[in-house]
């Protein structure tokens, strides 16, 4: 897909909050997307390389547990910079998604443009029902995620200090929470 | 750092997802090993729950979602528990085509935890991405290895994620040959580079740890086959009982620090699954190939020192590319991509080889294919109890290492079981504490 536009939505459908990058791939292919492709993953982060080869521009939506606001969305450059420990997976098994795009940066293999959407969840049991704060989140997320890839009817892709998305009911941006976590993080929700 | 009751404690400090799915605990005192407990968070408990009342047919897919890295793994011994169950067999090209797509999965799990997660252990670094920078060829090579892996799966899978073809007495659909055929450069290519692998795993610095354990596997009802997908359950003291056995040989317990069970052999105690097992009492069944790379790598007469599984891990990567080329060389489409079957009450078992060891399934079916009790048993809780006692003899003979090196072997000494801690939200926490 050299060049192309890419959302992928990562997540476990069994374990609870963690479905959210799912549902947000899924919430995004019901709306007006500009002919992004959308893939939902749910495996072993190592092989987003492989699925983001040749991408012009990406935008990965994740679940992430950081201690924010159960809902707090958060918005990350991650071709500028490391994703923060919060989605890192430490484990003898697996890579988690931070070490994974840090394995692409050493290697040359990010897309130009790579921003993760990480939805701040707190339930993660196997069998658990994602919470209303996540669920809350979804179309706000997938919105701001087609929108970062120029899809969805030419909306402008959200820039620094512009708020990416803003969860139907969730809570207010948290200016500390995103100092801490990126920067220059488009927004919070 | 010192804690109000002056004992020290130590722990990783990234985040987790979930707390207190896996973590492991050392307590010393002075010299002394006072305990090392692994918590390990077992997905199947709850899927056990989960599969109670479903169809039969549902068994495959839904045991596949325990893990993100073996779902191939999940839906051979399902299916085989289930056809056994049944009364029915799946044999030629079908059953080929099974072993063709566990070839896959051992292949990308193996290159993942080799490449990735092992090897930077023995190189000093903290990560693959660290190690990436300046071991850049090795990476690649892992990541293209992985990959090879991956597209078998996806080509007979159907995906290589979650595959979707794999079903009760077979596939729902058989890949044509050419399509087979195809992957036939890139798994050419990929078992070059898996033999320069297994010499440059030879070659890393091995620390000294000597164990003997009870070895457990499967072994193949066909002469010359290393197991994979089938066999009977054989051990490096005496076991040799059919899948159905397994409920008389092993006995799952309850112990008070881990929600995971510990599997061991009745009156008799731990025991190693995964590929040192498998080397160890099948390498005559190895391709020359493999064979010959493992004699060079100095392991040829076998391997007990749980630090030099990276080097039997290479090997079984080496052996499962020339084991898919085998297969794909004598691959004919069959007419129909399943076996048939009439529906009847039964209880079926299966049994198959994990990357990381043996993966037992249970299942008592009623006279409408519906599922009445399930019992899996994987890999990792059967190894519980021999990765414990590796390492309290680690620790042991080392406990002078200050907490931080300390706790870097102990990480090594638990990668050498490429352990499933949690396989679907990934974790693993480690407390040292001296009092």
């Amino acid at each position: 897909m050299s060049g192309g536009r890419l959302l992928i939505g990562l997540g476990n459908e069994l374990r609870g909050d963690d479905v959210a990058g799912l549902l947000v791939a899924r919430a995004a292919r019901g709306r007006e997307h500009g002919g992004i492709e959308i893939v939902e993953a749910g495996g072993e982060p190592v092989d987003l390389l492989a699925a983001w080869e040749g991408a012009g521009a990406a935008v990965v939506a994740d679940a992430v547990a950081s201690g924010a606001e159960p809902g707090a969305v958060h918005r990350l450059d991650a071709a500028a910079r490391p994703l923060p420990a919060a989605f890192a997976a430490p484990s003898t098994h697996a890579l988690g998604l931070a070490e994974a795009v840090e394995l692409g940066r050493a290697l040359g293999r990010l897309p130009p443009r790579l921003t993760v959407f990480g939805i701040e969840g707190t339930a993660f049991a196997a069998g658990a029902e994602p919470t209303p704060a996540v669920l809350a989140a979804v179309a706000a997320v997938a919105a701001a995620a087609v929108a970062e890839l120029g899809g969805g009817g030419g909306r402008r892709p959200p820039g620094p200090g512009r708020p990416a998305a803003r969860p139907a009911g969730g809570a207010p941006a948290r200016a500390t929470l995103r100092s801490r976590v990126d920067p220059s993080a488009g927004g919070v929700g | 750092m010192s804690t109000a009751d002056g004992a020290r404690r130590i722990e990783t400090a990234a985040l987790a997802r979930v707390e207190g799915e896996g973590a492991m605990h050392v307590r010393i005192r002075g010299d002394e090993v006072l305990a090392v407990e692994l918590r390990i968070y077992e997905p199947p408990r709850f899927f056990e729950a989960l599969l109670r009342g479903r169809a039969l047919e549902e068994a495959p897919d839904i045991t596949a979602r325990i893990c993100g890295i073996c779902p191939i793994a999940y839906q051979t011994s399902a299916c085989q528990a289930m056809e056994d169950a049944l009364g029915i067999t799946v044999t030629g090209p079908l059953r080929d085509l099974r072993r063709l797509i566990y070839c896959g999965e051992w292949i990308e799990s193996h290159a993942l935890h080799l490449y990735l997660l092992h090897a930077p252990d023995f190189l000093g670094y903290e990560s693959g991405f660290a190690m990436a920078a300046d071991h850049r060829g090795i990476v690649e090579r892992g990541l293209r290895a992985k990959k090879a892996g991956n597209r078998l799966i996806e080509v007979i899978g159907g995906r290589a994620v979650h595959p979707v073809n794999v079903r009760v007495g077979g596939f729902y659909r058989a890949p044509e040959r050419r399509q087979l055929e195809a992957l036939r450069p890139e798994l050419e290519r990929c078992r070059d580079e898996a033999l320069a692998t297994v010499r440059w795993c030879a070659g890393l610095d091995f620390p000294d740890l000597e164990r003997d354990y009870e070895l457990v596997c499967l072994r193949s009802q066909r002469a010359g086959e290393y197991p994979i997908d089938d066999g009977r359950i054989v051990s490096s003291k005496g076991i040799d009982v059919a899948p159905a056995g397994f409920d008389a040989t092993f006995e799952e317990r309850q112990v008070p620090h881990s929600t995971a069970l510990h599997a061991r052999v009745r009156e008799r105690g731990s025991y190693l699954t995964g590929p040192m097992a498998r080397f160890d009492l099948n390498r005559e069944r190895l391709p020359p190939i493999a064979a010959d790379a493992a004699t060079e790598a100095g392991i040829g007469e076998g391997c007990s020192n749980p630090f030099r599984s990276i080097v039997v891990r290479a090997v079984e990567i080496l052996f499962a590319f020339d084991e898919a080329l085998r297969l794909i060389d004598r691959y004919e489409r069959p007419d129909r991509p399943f076996v048939a079957y009439r529906t009847r009450a039964g209880i079926g078992h299966g049994v198959s080889e994990a990357p990381r060891g043996m993966l037992y399934h249970r299942y008592e079916i009623d006279d409408a294919g519906e599922i009445v009790a399930a019992w899996i048993v994987p890999p990792t809780s059967q190894n519980q109890r021999s990765i414990e006692e590796d390492l309290a003899e680690f620790v042991a003979a080392n406990v002078r290492l200050p907490d931080d090196e300390l706790r870097r072997r102990c990480e090594q000494t638990i990668r050498n079981y490429d352990p499933c801690i949690s396989c679907s939200t990934h974790f693993l926490r480690l407390e040292v504490e001296r009092e």
